[in-house]
């Protein structure tokens, strides 16, 4: 299989992230005031939050604490009782999922959600946005659109292959392994060329043997000038490829800072004992460095919604 | 039972096989299967876009326009109410989606039927005369072609090219979409919105043109019929008539270019065969529980028995491959 044979971090395949804007410096994402309730529970209250142009920003939090909630406002798949964003200077909040997609704000769920009847080259072409042939007007009219998807195809397969599944091209997307579905899912969301990626636990569920692989692959996109928004339980991966963590309880955001700096704050480490124990590990794990430990199998996070 | 003829019957069903009842299932079949099929919207009143599109045509006739003209507005007619039905429905679920349809389509049929609009819709009588222009302009000589029962009319012919036309011209259109872009990105919403929209796709607007297509190509459906003999009656715009189209779609493959018209014919030709053999079996006397007058109920509950046959053993239908029937009966 190839996905688990090419670990090769620095290969990068050209065509990926070419419309990731060179990083420029101040934030590329900033949010204000952004509140969502159910019923009476307040399952997100951000009052500020920003993502710096070509960083990688890790979001942290016990079982619901409003990650995945907060995450879905962002994108437009859950609607906001209150507040605003700027994604590049444009005002996003309240716009529908696909047109925040449209902007360059791609994300992938905590689930990968493939689509299982089609090949995994269908699947990874159907990231690319601006299709002249997904247009009923010109579907008919093959010569206007055959010269784009030749082109789309060539660059589908190089992402294809930057995630390791070359091999796999061909099959359909429903026989691939659950860490598998993770690389495709972030292939398609390669194609969409976003200027910043939402990762919505992107661990979930993979094999330790992809598990670095699909670490890699985020490196090589941040490389690339994309930035980088993933939640993620697992205090290893933290660590070990983002910049910034924030850390998030209750729907707010209790903590940021570097990786050290966040889990020796004393807030966090109240919020994840006041939690549950098994979220605890996942602090330990990070301060205490205990490596081999099984990875964080809770996932999900438990609020309403998510 | 009694001797029968089968031949006799085989031959009537192949009459039917090739017919103008033939023609509109199929063309209106096609146009459920890109609702349903392609797009896993399940309308429960497809029957509305026939009528509207052969009650449009109808009308427009009747106030003395010419048949081109009336045919355009029929076609508008039912691309108008597949945006109107399509426009505040298609966010709902599937089973809200067909209720809210199938609602529609009988109203529209209850108007029809209405008495007091009869200077309009001409009541539970309908609107005769239609096809006037469409025969004027039949170059086929009078008379009848054919053997024996097997035989048509010259008009019915003329209409008969037509319908079988335009069956051929929306399968193609079908088969390029379907292997378009447009046709994957369908494809792969009815997999998964969630992941389509991630993708920044609208959906809704897919869901829109794949609805209004379906409608239109129903329309189109609606005024073959009102072609047929040139009349057009509110009791063939049942809810049943909607049914019997889900049935063609299923039979012939759900999501497939061929199964719709392939499953139409196959579908006139059991009911024909059917009914021909019971009608030749139970005579004027009856047997056992089924009276002479019956026959016709009997071969619909023959036909649903073999549609439950199908579903448990073929659910793909006869033209279609597995796994796309699995989808499209999420």
């Amino acid at each position: 299989m190839g996905a688990e044979g090419s670990v090769d971090g620095v290969q990068l395949a050209p065509a990926v992230a070419a419309g990731a804007h060179s990083a420029t410096s101040g934030p590329i994402l900033s949010v204000s005031g952004v509140h969502r309730s159910f019923g009476g529970v307040v399952a997100v209250s951000v009052d500020e939050f920003h993502v710096d142009h070509g960083s990688i920003v890790a979001l942290i939090g016990p079982n619901g604490a409003g990650k995945t909630t907060f995450f879905n406002v962002l994108t437009g798949f859950e609607k906001a009782d209150g507040g605003s964003w700027h994604f590049q200077g444009h005002d996003l909040s309240g716009k529908p999922a696909y047109a925040i997609a449209r902007a360059g704000m791609v994300r992938t769920f905590q689930t990968a959600r493939v689509f299982p009847r089609l090949s995994v080259m269908d699947n990874v072409r159907l990231g690319a946005t601006g299709q002249i042939g997904e247009r009923l007007s010109s579907a008919l009219l093959r010569w206007r659109w055959r010269p784009q998807e030749a082109e789309l195809g060539e660059r589908a397969a190089e992402v294809i292959e930057w995630v390791g599944l070359g091999a796999k091209r061909d099959d359909l997307a429903g026989t691939l392994s659950g860490g598998q579905r993770k690389l495709l899912e972030l292939a398609r969301a390669v194609m969409a060329r976003p200027s910043l990626l939402m990762l919505d636990e992107p661990m979930a569920g993979v094999n330790p043997a992809l598990r670095q692989s699909l670490l890699d692959r985020i490196r090589d996109l941040a490389a690339d000038g994309v930035t980088v928004l993933f939640v993620e339980h697992d205090m290893d991966v933290v660590s070990s490829i983002a910049e910034v963590v924030v850390c998030m309880a209750e729907g707010r955001i209790i903590a940021k800072g570097t990786p050290g700096e966040v889990a020796a704050d004393e807030r966090v480490i109240e919020a994840y004992l006041g939690a549950s124990s098994g979220d605890l590990r996942d602090v330990e794990r990070d301060t205490g460095r205990a490596p081999g430990s099984a990875p964080g199998s809770d996932d999900g996070d438990g609020e309403a919604g998510s | 039972m009694l001797a029968v003829n089968l031949g006799a019957a085989a031959v009537d069903g192949l009459r039917d096989m090739v017919g103008i009842s033939c023609c509109v299932y199929a063309l209106a079949s096609i146009g459920l299967n890109i609702q349903f099929g392609f797009a896993g919207l399940l309308n429960f009143g497809h029957i509305g876009s026939a009528l509207v599109g052969a009650y449009g045509t109808a009308i427009m006739v009747n106030n003395g326009h010419p048949l081109w003209l009336a045919a355009i507005v029929g076609l508008i007619a039912a691309i108008v109410l597949g945006l109107l039905l399509g426009l505040p429905t298609l966010r709902l679920r599937a089973d809200y989606l067909a209720i809210a349809t199938i609602s529609v389509a009988e109203i529209l049929r209850v108007l029809a039927n209405s008495v007091r609009l009869q200077d309009v819709t001409g009541g539970p009588i309908g609107i005769s005369g239609v096809a006037k222009d469409w025969f004027s302009i039949n170059p086929i000589p009078e008379g009848r072609y054919g053997w024996g029962s097997f035989s048509f009319n010259h008009n019915t012919l003329w209409t008969m090219i037509l319908g079988w036309t335009l069956v051929i011209l929306a399968s193609l259109a079908v088969w390029g979409l379907s292997r378009s872009p447009w046709g994957r990105l369908l494809k792969a919403v009815r997999e998964d919105e969630e992941a389509a929209r991630a993708l920044g796709k609208n959906v809704f607007a897919l869901k829109l043109q794949a609805f209004v297509l379906g409608s239109a190509i129903g329309g189109a459906a609606g005024i073959v019929f009102a072609l047929r003999g040139g009349f057009v009656t509110p009791s063939f715009f049942i809810a049943q008539t909607t049914f019997n189209w889900y049935l063609v779609v299923i039979l012939g493959g759900v999501a497939t270019v061929i199964g719709p018209p392939l499953g139409a014919m196959v579908y006139w030709f059991v009911i024909s065969t059917l009914n021909s053999l019971l009608t030749q079996a139970i005579g004027n006397d009856g047997w056992w529980f089924i009276a002479s007058t019956e026959t016709g109920a009997v071969r619909y509950v023959l036909v649903g028995v073999t549609i439950v046959l199908l579903l448990v053993f073929r659910p793909q239908g006869l033209f279609g491959d597995r796994e796309e029937a699995r989808l499209g009966g999420r």
